[in-house]
């Protein structure tokens, strides 16, 4: 059931467009609006535009349903690992622990407003990422439980 | 009978609705520290500067893990509601 050959050109040219704006959303979570549900969900639109233009099963021969339950199941799992091991450092559940002290993502920011440096923000941007994993494998397995089901074969038009 | 009831229905929400929208005046909140203790903290003490991400993944964390607790949820009723029936790798062994 693909769709016509203006239609899978277009969506190869958009893929990679899609997929770089739904990372810069996703790292960009803690500076600018956005962060990791509204990131996944973008990157997920891009498996939309795949499923559309093309059919499933020649989606579902590149990128198989594991992927995605691997990805959500780790995007969860960091998530609580994060916030668990902020008890380790002597804090509260969910404590920034990274904030001054860790190896990245430690800078101090300044009160006010300021142009902003990626390499703030404590647990604030590993949290981004780990829901922005968890997002991205959750829509994936949605859309390909959703339209996985349809019947594939006959008029394509 | 049933055209006057559809109607009747429809005209009561529709004067509920505009009585909500229009006439009630929306009132006064009360007035509350905490939104001027994260504006003048959260840079500070989540070190992101979209408050907005602050308030969301540090200091209501476990909002947020109930949120992905949910979607993960979601997720696996959609998976059970929206399974293959009779595909050969879905069928159980004693079937």
């Amino acid at each position: 059931m693909s769709m016509s050959n203006l239609v899978r050109s277009g969506a190869n040219i958009l893929m990679p467009f899609i997929l770089v704006f739904g990372f810069y959303i996703v790292v960009h979570g803690h500076l600018s609006p956005g962060g990791g549900f509204q990131g996944g969900a973008v990157i997920a639109t891009a498996i939309v535009l795949l499923m559309v233009a093309y059919s499933c099963d020649e989606v579902c021969t590149s990128l198989s349903k594991n992927i995605l339950k691997n990805s959500e199941t780790l995007g969860l799992l960091l998530f609580i690992g994060t916030a668990l091991f902020a008890l380790t450092a002597g804090l509260a559940f969910f404590g920034n622990w990274i904030l001054d002290t860790g190896p990245l993502f430690a800078t101090p920011v300044a009160f006010g407003i300021n142009p902003g440096n990626l390499n703030t923000g404590g647990i604030v941007p590993v949290l981004n990422i780990a829901v922005g994993i968890e997002v991205l494998g959750a829509m994936g397995l949605l859309i390909l439980a959703m339209l996985g089901g349809m019947k594939g074969d006959g008029d394509a038009e | 009978m049933k055209n006057i009831l559809q109607a009747g229905i429809l005209a009561v929400c529709a004067v509920a609705f505009l009585v909500a929208g229009l006439g009630l005046s929306f009132g006064t909140p009360a007035y509350t520290d905490m939104d001027d203790y994260m504006l003048l903290h959260g840079q500070e003490e989540t070190g992101s500067n979209n408050i907005v991400s602050g308030v969301v993944f540090d200091y209501r964390g476990f909002d947020t893990l109930g949120e992905a607790t949910v979607l993960f949820t979601v997720v696996l009723g959609a998976g059970l509601v929206f399974r293959r029936l009779g595909k050969k790798e879905d069928e159980y062994e004693y079937e």
